[in-house]
């Protein structure tokens, strides 16, 4: 979908100065390539619920973190995501991979595209749904208003493989 | 040792710049005990389990400041995780306190999970995620004796502290709105909410 210099590169002009992460096949690249990039510090962690605690504990503190997680690891959010976006009112920003969207051969009737979006709606974070290559500038723009409204928002990326 | 005079011996030692972020059973103690400090992040509400990695963000977020986290046994069972995490990223200014009753007490006091002939050594779990300043009390006195080692540590740090639970003890309640409370707390800590990107 993107490759790990541009999302890196978009990171640095949303401002963005921790990644929080847990890797999967298409995302993982991503955080390797924003390893040791000036002015951006990629954490990673063992479970994604504790990602938004501490994007939430960052945030706070005057940093400004995004979440880089799998669709599978936003089912394993839910306790955390709601005390830091809900009941804390913080407005994490987050990338989420969304597994099988593009291509089942790998997990036939994979149910990441049954729960994904109905979770995101559940939970009330709003997300853009991103399926092309040549929709950077559309991640870009939706993180970037989203910062300026104060409000969280999800980067759903369409992934081709488990 | 009992819970209040433990909470207590760290409000008298804290200083003046630390954060503090007490959680559950602790954040209970910590109210009952006095006003709070601008510095105080009461957590509470709370997602289970998550006080060390919200404390982790803001150490690594505010290295110039101690930043002290309060949480139980039970907590800690629900987020072990978090340890290697913060051994990974290391802050040498993190302080957890562990207070251990081997209850949830803030449930009604059932029993934390655990071997029914040993307890669950905290302690040794912090030391075998990579933790280095590993403490442990068991008495009163020797916590007030210690605690200035634990503080004055290279962090991160993890006290462990063997309290008694608090028969018939309520959970925490919060004191005030959320949003309120986080300008407040980002104004102590001397940072505006994330400023809107330049275009």
């Amino acid at each position: 979908m993107f490759s790990g210099p541009q999302i890196a590169s978009m990171m640095l002009d949303l401002g963005v100065t921790h990644v929080v992460t847990v890797p999967d096949s298409t995302i993982g690249a991503w955080g390797d390539a924003m390893e040791g990039i000036p002015g951006l510090e990629v954490i990673r962690v063992c479970r994604e619920g504790e990602a938004w605690a501490i994007a939430g504990g960052l945030y706070l503190g005057g940093a400004t973190p995004l979440v880089l997680i799998q669709c599978t690891g936003l089912f394993e959010s839910g306790d955390a995501l709601r005390n830091i976006v809900h009941d804390w009112k913080l407005p994490i920003p987050s990338m989420i991979g969304y597994r099988s969207y593009l291509d089942q051969s790998v997990l036939p009737g994979d149910t990441c595209l049954t729960f994904t979006e109905p979770i995101l709606d559940a939970w009330r974070l709003p997300y853009r749904l991103i399926t092309a290559p040549t929709q950077l500038d559309e991640v870009r723009t939706f993180l970037a208003a989203a910062r300026q409204a104060a409000q969280p928002a999800v980067a759903l990326i369409a992934e081709g493989r488990a | 040792m009992p819970m209040r005079e433990a909470v207590a011996t760290l409000r008298d030692a804290r200083g003046p710049k630390d954060i503090v972020i007490p959680s559950m059973g602790s954040a209970r103690e910590w109210m009952a005990l006095g006003p709070v400090h601008d510095l105080d992040f009461i957590l509470v509400p709370s997602a289970m389990g998550h006080a060390t990695s919200v404390g982790l963000g803001l150490a690594l977020a505010q290295p110039d400041r101690r930043v002290i986290v309060l949480s139980g046994d039970g907590s800690l069972l629900m987020n072990l995780g978090s340890l290697v995490t913060i051994s990974a990223e290391s802050p040498a200014n993190l302080v957890i306190v562990v207070f251990v009753n081997g209850v949830y007490e803030v449930t009604g006091a059932q029993v934390t999970p655990g071997p029914e002939t040993v307890p669950v050594d905290y302690a040794a779990l912090a030391r075998a995620s990579g933790i280095q300043s590993v403490f442990r009390w068991s008495s009163l006195d020797d916590w007030r004796s210690g605690i200035d080692s634990a503080l004055g540590a290279v962090g991160p740090t993890l006290v462990v502290l063997d309290v008694a639970p608090v028969p018939g003890a309520a959970g925490p309640r919060s004191p005030g709105p959320t949003g309120e409370r986080v300008k407040r707390f980002m104004a102590a800590v001397g940072v505006n909410p994330i400023p809107p990107v330049s275009s």
